[in-house]
């Protein structure tokens, strides 16, 4: 394995300042990701960040890095895309939970079950910012928000079960209070062969009056604290999964070492698509036509 | 004669597409022009399915409008098709089985296969092996070379050893011996030039462009009739090292194409109208972030699920409509199998030479009908335009512009991972660098001077795309126009109307959009008159057409039946509308007998069938109707009656006692 050379925060300064509330989490998500690039060392041109639409999708425009700011719910889609055509370079995916757990929940599952090499980054903040404050998939039952004023009577997505029922071999929570500890759990999803999921608590302090950094910060605690913790125990971690409420965990609920979907991709034995010679040689063209005589 | 059609009808399970296949494929090896159409009604097993089989001696394009044979697996198959069998044509069924009880046309010689008997000496054999026998004794009654024959069943059945070669060779020379000793045949005159040319759908010449185009990344979800490419792409995806994704939906199935064709693969995906209908957002997003992708739309039968089994050409609208807002996309409608394999290789050239989403409309009859192409239309020598690619880019040129503002429209594209050249792709307005200009640096001049660059790359693809041609003379009475899989059945038309002595000239669009409209407009401004024909129920091309130019056609020829357009029929409605006389919605005798075999199946039982039509007076329902006897399948005894109204096509059973 080649030797990593880290890179400094500033190698992934972005060309425009975000765009942000003043205090929102996802200012933490943006350092941790760029501190997590710099940590396995690759290189921005190598880099690609893709996000669908949402205010945490507006990450791409803020890092120097190659980005798509994709449709609403279809980032995972681009990404999946863009991975199968060139298998060298690093994708990752940011975005929210309306776009990730809502609109875009069935490339979510599906990218998790087939274990391509991509790192998920989802800013959880359990309200829709960039529509101005609507319930969305994670919202707890019961906030009031402008599209629930009488109370959210649906139950929340829990990302990180569904994320471990699905085949996601990398499954992780971090929370935009600690962007050290995030940085390092994006750092080993990116690291990591096959699909990370890093679900984090990303508050949003112009429409989440319910979860905000003081409500994370009473109640969240680190799973590697745990003496008895072991992250390769999917029934553990299922368990670990279900704990809301006083106590939430963190840090990286499950790891597994599985084959991806491109180590199973005969097309990738002559390399990424993209460097492929085009079209196909005479000898094998002329044996399909054959089989239509 | 050196121009036939045989049709082989039964039910979906009964094996008739390997039949078909082997005959069609004999004549194929023999230097013989083959056209065939599988107007299957269910892929389910048990629907009726019928399929014919065009053998020329010159080119064939279309499936015709003659039946000289029939192959019948199953009763119904006889009451349907053996009446259309022309005079000096053959029938051919399992006499143990099956009984031709009702009147055929003049000189129409039945032949009564004995199976039992014939298969004897091959012990048990499984009941689609009779159609091998059948076929036997066809190819006899065709004129066509047994060994010939024995060679493509020899292939067909390679992978299930030799016994099974072995046991269908023999099966077929049984019925091949036993019509030799007992019928003469048609009287076809062939010459076989043994000039071998593929025998290929336009799904498959699709295909073979794709990847002899570089295709290198196929995305799809199962859609009817748009599937097939999906399979040949899995079939041959290892040997031609392209990666085939079956996905979760067709949303995923678009964007994940347009992630790969962003990243620099030439990508392309394949779906029907339900699928594009959810693609379509994602076909804005390749033109606003200008990510070359190909889409292969073929339609079906719409509206909604539709006639997933029928063919259409509805989605017109759909494809022009396609996405909110302004943005450039090319839409090709190729004309017939051979043009598939140029339309797939053009369309991968197109999509990254100006950068934007290219869709090919095709439709159930152009993807899934295989026709013999000349053999020197397919090869892996083909043009690849990749457009202008930036592969390196020194800090010292200053700030890479993924969105330059070019005369022509189009801005040099960097793929991840090319040094210096940094962007983000985004959907949301953004300026030359990529910067987004939606919400922070809104500005509306940005916002006008980007909308014209990326529109402006449709004004240089029109110079590239080969404005249409009018075929035949100048001076003609009529002008017909079609585009995409008509072209075929159009020109058959026009030959017609030559032997009826009507002068007609031919305008076939192919490039649907950008539209050739100063071309069309002068080429159209010299037509005495024009039909637009196409197989949609609110002409949507010559809406488009008005929309193009503001040449509105003097009438339309339109089909929404989910059957393809035969020669006769657009002839017939030609001289209908020369001779003034305003189109007809009335329902057919022909039309009142498959309502009634519709309602037989739905609410009455197998053993009965139409029989009589006559037109009678309303008895109540305010309408002229169809009375038809409903007779018993073997005795012929009447056994009740059933009305269809002559406008609306309602049923009913006549109240009993009334005349």
């Amino acid at each position: 394995m080649a030797t990593i050379v880290e890179l400094p925060l500033e190698t992934y300064a972005g060309p425009v300042e975000p765009d942000w509330c003043p205090g929102c989490g996802d200012f933490g998500v943006l350092k941790a990701v760029k501190m997590a690039a710099g940590k396995v060392g690759v290189a921005p041109k190598d880099l690609v960040i893709v996000s669908g639409i949402g205010c945490s999708s507006n990450l791409p425009g803020f890092i120097h890095a190659y980005g798509v700011h994709s449709l609403h719910g279809r980032a995972v889609a681009v990404a999946s895309g863009i991975k199968l055509a060139n298998t060298d370079l690093t994708v990752v995916i940011t975005g929210g939970d309306g776009d990730g757990y809502g609109i875009g929940i069935g490339h979510f599952i599906h990218a998790m079950r087939r274990n391509l090499d991509l790192t998920y980054v989802v800013m959880n903040n359990q309200v829709y910012g960039l529509t101005t404050g609507q319930a969305s998939p994670t919202t707890m039952k019961e906030m009031r928000t402008k599209s629930t004023p009488r109370g959210n009577v649906e139950l929340p997505i829990n990302p990180i079960a569904l994320a471990l029922v699905s085949g996601a071999t990398y499954v992780a929570r971090a929370f935009s209070g600690e962007p050290n500890h995030m940085a390092e759990l994006i750092a080993g999803g990116i690291q990591h062969k096959g699909f990370a999921l890093i679900d984090v608590f990303s508050p949003c302090v112009t429409y989440n009056k319910l979860n905000t950094y003081p409500w994370f910060k009473q109640r969240v605690y680190k799973l590697e604290d745990e003496p008895d913790y072991r992250p390769s125990d999917v029934q553990a971690a299922l368990e670990k999964s279900f704990e809301w409420g006083d106590r939430i965990p963190l840090g990286l609920f499950y790891k597994d070492e599985q084959p991806t979907y491109e180590d199973s991709e005969p097309a990738f034995r002559l390399g990424p698509l993209v460097r492929h010679k085009l079209g196909v040689d005479e000898a094998l063209f002329q044996s399909l036509v054959e089989e239509l005589v | 004669m050196t121009d036939i059609t045989i049709g082989i009808g039964g039910a979906a399970g009964d094996g008739l597409d390997k039949t078909g296949d082997t005959l069609a494929r004999t004549a194929a090896r023999l230097g013989l022009y083959v056209y065939a159409y599988n107007s299957y009604q269910s892929v389910i097993r048990g629907g009726h399915i019928w399929l014919r089989i065009r053998l020329g001696q010159e080119k064939v394009e279309s499936h015709g409008d003659h039946l000289s044979a029939l192959i019948a697996l199953n009763q119904d198959s006889i009451e349907r098709h053996a009446p259309e069998v022309e005079p000096g044509g053959v029938v051919l069924f399992n006499a143990d089985k099956l009984r031709a009880n009702i009147p055929l046309r003049d000189r129409v010689i039945t032949v009564p296969l004995p199976i039992t008997e014939l298969t004897r000496s091959f012990g048990r054999i499984q009941p689609v092996m009779q159609n091998t026998v059948a076929l036997g004794a066809l190819l006899f009654l065709l004129g066509l070379d047994f060994e010939i024959a024995a060679g493509v069943l020899t292939d067909t059945f390679a992978y299930k050893g030799k016994p099974v070669v072995e046991q269908n060779v023999g099966l077929a020379r049984a019925g091949y011996d036993y019509a030799r000793d007992r019928f003469v045949p048609l009287g076809c005159q062939w010459s076989f030039s043994r000039k071998r040319r593929p025998f290929i759908t336009g799904n498959e010449a699709f295909s073979l462009g794709a990847v002899a185009g570089g295709c290198k990344f196929y995305s799809a979800y199962p859609m009817t009739p748009a599937s097939s490419i999906l399979h040949w792409m899995a079939a041959h995806a290892e040997r031609c090292g392209v990666v085939v994704k079956q996905c979760e939906d067709e949303l995923a199935v678009v964007n994940m194409a347009i992630g790969a064709g962003l990243a620099g693969v030439r990508a392309l995906c394949g779906t029907s109208g339900g699928g594009f209908a959810l693609m379509t957002e994602a076909i804005g997003q390749a033109g606003m972030i200008e990510a070359p992708v190909v889409i292969i739309e073929v339609q079906r039968g719409g509206p909604s699920t539709g006639i997933p089994t029928k063919t259409e050409q509805a989605d017109l609208n759909q494809v022009f409509g396609a996405s909110q807002g302004d943005f450039p996309r090319i839409i090709i409608a190729p004309t017939n199998a051979a043009d598939c394999f140029h339309t797939a290789v053009e369309a991968l050239n197109l999509a990254e030479t100006y950068q934007l989403p290219v869709i090919i409309i095709s439709d159930l009859l152009l993807s899934e009908h295989p026709e013999t192409i000349e053999p020197e239309t397919l090869t892996a020598t083909v043009p690849i335009e990749r457009g202008e690619l930036v592969t390196e880019w020194s800090a010292e040129n200053g700030r890479y512009k993924r969105y330059a503002f070019t005369p022509s429209g189009v801005s040099p594209r960097a793929l991840p991972g090319t040094a210096n050249t940094l962007y983000v792709a985004a959907t949301d307005e953004h300026d030359e660098e990529g910067i987004v200009i939606s919400d922070v640096f809104t500005n509306p001049a940005v916002r006008r001077k980007i909308a014209e660059k990326r529109m402006r790359k449709l004004d240089h693809a029109l110079g590239d795309l080969p404005a249409p041609q009018l075929a035949g003379p100048l001076d003609a009475d009529v002008t017909l126009i079609g585009w995409g899989s008509t072209q075929g059945v159009i020109r058959e038309a026009g030959g017609q109307l030559a032997a009826a002595g009507i002068r007609a000239n031919h305008l076939q669009v192919k490039y649907l959009f950008p539209f050739h409209a100063r071309e069309v407009s002068e080429l159209l401004g010299r037509s005495k008159r024009t039909i637009c024909i196409e197989a949609n129920a609110t002409g949507q091309f010559a809406r488009h057409l008005r929309a193009e130019t503001g040449f509105g056609v003097h009438d339309r020829i339109l089909k929404y039946d989910g059957e393809p357009f035969e020669p006769h029929y657009i002839k017939e409605q030609v001289l209908a509308i020369l001779e003034g006389h305003l189109r007809s919605l009335e329902v057919t005798p022909a039309e009142a007998r498959e309502i009634a075999y519709h309602y037989i199946r739905t609410h009455l039982n197998e053993e009965l069938r139409p029989g009589r039509i006559e037109k009678a007076d309303s008895d109540g329902g305010g309408e002229s109707v169809w009375r038809i006897e409903i007779i018993h399948r073997d005795s012929g005894k009447k056994q009740g009656e059933l009305c269809v109204g002559i406008n609306t096509g309602a049923t009913h059973i006549p109240a009993a006692g009334a005349s």
